[in-house]
């Protein structure tokens, strides 16, 4: 039994080294393993950057049309910001009630002028191409996405593949059917924010004001298309609900602190716990290093930490010895009562088992019910001091009791 | 390196101390908390942050200029440059100045910015939040949904924690009691901030709804402990021993406990208060100041209340 306890120590003990090497800074060889495996995810808060809320005004667009409309807007919006080189950005769509919005996050700055241009309406247009020698000259028309009034998916009847059509006012039709005589057998250039996205070949003149794109591409590719015409076409005016910009250097600072506050208090739980606990507190301070480690490791995985997720992990920490506590104070009593130290210690971890597992659940309850009902910063502290309170529970007794019972009942063998 | 057997008077111990017989102290101290609190926020009220209600916040730190930053100059360039009269300015404790006004667009934002810059020389900039009124209104219904959530989930477990006392003392008397502690400890921090507003214009936010849920997590906690005990307690003596004399009992051997959870608990808040991010310095506060009270009604409030129910009862 006692070889087993201490070959399952030994695994514990080799998975928090490998713990603390993935999770700590180190840039030396071979040991720079865990910054690229998974590089730390620091929130905005942390690293600077702006969250921002855009509402859309729908009230021009016909309900089906909506969905694509949005998925054509947060298309654009991604190519904008990425034009930016802002890194990892971040365009969700959400619907509240009866509004429909774009979250947007961007992480570093300056975010200034991205935050400009991601404002502006899509700007979609028509361009003849001329070819002089080799390079290729696109000439801008009056043809824009003002006179389209909207795009469509549709599917051959036979073969079933997927083209796009387009629907032009009556100014636009004639537009584009002049446009189109110009330029029989020659291809036209469609622009989204002065970029082309499609280069069709014009098949024949075009009149009616309606035009249909075919080609190789699958549905997927031709949804996408029809996204992109739709809010460069559509007027879906969109506008700012909401701005948080936090500058890279308190980002920073934060960060710094947060660390700093919870290696002090770490050291003075530790402290506290061999002066109150003697021998018992030491191993309750190796669990806590066995539960920060994994904890962290754990986070480093896919949790975006912001400063709210770091609160929520130092707060677990302060909690995590709880079930220590709780496991000494009954081992102490069973002591007084004259039990023998093994007994005292294998009474005390059946006792006080109750006493955690319900003083966690009220814990868990309200992390559970913060992660559900409320929004990003909220949900990362939910979520931090969630799963510490999880894993605390499986650090402070199995690894404690992993402990006391190799090193500290000997004796009794 | 090796670990012998300690004698166990080594470790510790603690005096008893009859709670039970001085409860009418402790009690009193906790009431007139309570009573300055509900007063505090009845007359005071609390301050609402723009998580709530809408705005714009402003984090600008002078870095170089001609023209020092202080609060006079601050003042005075603001009350000429914003559009919204109403704003409000107060220092932070690096140096930077905070704005609060309403709602702003970025563009005017950054014209503000650059009419600061050319004023006062290098800005540099902290933080700028605008959260428009539709948000605000989303996100405090949504806290107080969460605050309903909380309250409902707790007293749910509350009743199936408790299924299975009734002797000497009805099980949902144990339930009321805990959610009687647990009103008590979220009512004395948001006393506490309905003062500070008062005092020092601190305003309420999302954070601090976070706070008081997780406090309300920790109340039930340490309630639970004592009771648990004396629940045991009660099995093991049956009607041998007197039902305060179980209390007490059962106070004084889970004393040492409810003390030392806590406190673990409160040194990182603490360790957070001092050294931590400015940023989260009032939800940690609210968290230190609440579950400071959990801990004390726990031991000081919780029982004394048990045996004060069990008397009514039986008169």
């Amino acid at each position: 039994m006692k070889k087993q306890a201490k070959l399952i120590l030994t695994g514990i003990a080799v998975v928090a080294v490998l713990a603390a090497l993935f999770v700590l800074p180190i840039s030396k060889k071979p040991f720079d393993f865990g910054g690229k495996v998974a590089p730390w995810r620091l929130g905005l808060d942390l690293v600077g950057g702006s969250h921002l809320v855009y509402e859309v005004d729908m009230s021009n667009v016909e309900a089906k049309d909506r969905d694509s409309v949005m998925g054509g807007l947060k298309d654009v919006i991604e190519r904008r910001v990425n034009l930016f080189g802002v890194s990892e950005p971040q365009v969700i769509t959400a619907k509240e009630g009866d509004s429909h919005r774009l979250i947007v996050e961007l992480a570093g700055v300056p975010v200034e002028e991205a935050i400009k241009q991601i404002g502006e309406t899509p700007m979609l247009d028509f361009r003849e191409v001329i070819e002089i020698g080799t390079s290729t000259a696109f000439l801008p028309t009056q043809l824009t996405g003002r006179y389209l009034k909207k795009a469509q998916m549709t599917f051959d009847q036979t073969l079933g593949t997927p083209s796009v059509s387009l629907e032009f006012n009556e100014e636009g039709g004639k537009l584009f059917e002049e446009l189109t005589a110009r330029n029989i057998g020659k291809p036209v250039a469609i622009f989204l924010d002065g970029q082309p996205i499609e280069v069709p070949t014009v098949q024949e003149k075009i009149s009616g004001g309606t035009a249909q794109i075919t080609g190789k591409f699958t549905s997927d590719e031709a949804r996408k298309m029809v996204e992109r015409f739709n809010a460069g076409a559509l007027s879906a005016p969109m506008s700012l609900m909401s701005q948080q910009t936090v500058g890279a250097s308190l980002g920073q600072e934060s960060l710094k602190k947060a660390i700093d506050a919870g290696i002090y208090g770490t050291l003075i739980i530790v402290l506290f716990m061999l002066v109150y606990y003697r021998g018992f507190g030491l191993y309750a301070s190796l669990a806590l290093v066995v539960y920060i480690l994994l904890t962290a490791a754990l986070f480093k995985f896919g949790v975006t930490m912001t400063l709210a997720g770091i609160a929520g992990y130092i707060l677990s920490i302060g909690m995590a010895v709880d079930a220590n506590i709780l496991i000494f104070e009954r081992t102490k009593e069973e002591l007084k009562r004259g039990l023998s130290r093994s007994a005292a210690i294998e009474e005390g971890f059946r006792r006080a088992w109750s006493s955690i597992r319900d003083s966690n659940i009220s814990t868990g309850i309200t992390c559970l019910i913060l992660f559900v009902t409320t929004s990003s910063f909220v949900k990362g502290f939910a979520l931090t001091l969630g799963i510490g309170v999880l894993v605390s529970m499986f650090s402070a007794i199995t690894v404690t009791r992993l402990l006391m019972y190799v090193f500290s009942t000997k004796e009794h063998k | 390196m090796c670990f012998r057997r300690r004698n166990t008077s080594n470790l510790i111990y603690h005096q008893t101390m009859n709670i039970i017989k001085y409860k009418s102290v402790f009690l009193g101290i906790s009431a007139l908390l309570v009573l300055a609190s509900v007063i505090a926020l009845s007359t005071l009220g609390l301050k609402i942050g723009i998580d709530f209600k809408g705005g714009a916040m402003w984090q600008v730190k002078q870095v170089s200029g001609d023209v020092a930053m202080n609060e006079g100059t601050l003042k005075d360039f603001l009350g000429t440059t914003l559009e919204d009269k109403n704003f409000v300015m107060f220092p932070a404790d690096d140096g930077s100045y905070l704005i609060r006004m309403s709602a702003i667009s970025e563009a005017t934002h950054q014209q503000y910015l650059q009419d600061l810059r050319a004023t006062f020389g290098t800005i540099e900039e902290g933080q700028f939040q605008s959260i428009g009124a539709t948000i605000g209104d989303e996100l405090r219904a949504k806290s107080l949904w969460a605050i309903v959530y909380v309250v409902l989930g707790i007293s749910l477990y509350v009743t199936y924690a408790f299924r299975k006392v009734s002797y000497p003392v009805k099980s949902w008397k144990y339930g009321v009691i805990t959610l009687i502690t647990l009103l008590h400890d979220v009512i004395v921090p948001a006393g506490f901030f309905a003062v500070l507003g008062w005092k020092f214009g601190v305003e309420i936010d999302t954070n601090f709804i976070v706070a008081l849920l997780v406090v309300m997590g920790f109340s039930v906690h340490d309630t639970i402990v004592v009771f648990d005990r004396i629940r045991e307690n009660v099995l093991n003596h049956g009607g041998n021993t007197k039902f305060e004399d179980i209390v007490n009992k059962s106070v004084n051997q889970t004393f040492a406990r409810s003390i030392n959870t806590s406190l673990t608990v409160l040194i990182v808040l603490i360790a957070m208060y001092f050294f931590g991010p400015a940023t989260l310095q009032y939800f940690i506060l609210t968290l230190i100041i609440g579950i400071a009270m959990g801990t004390y009604s726990s031991i000081f409030v919780a029982s004394p209340l048990l045996t004060i129910s069990r008397k009514l009862s039986r008169v």
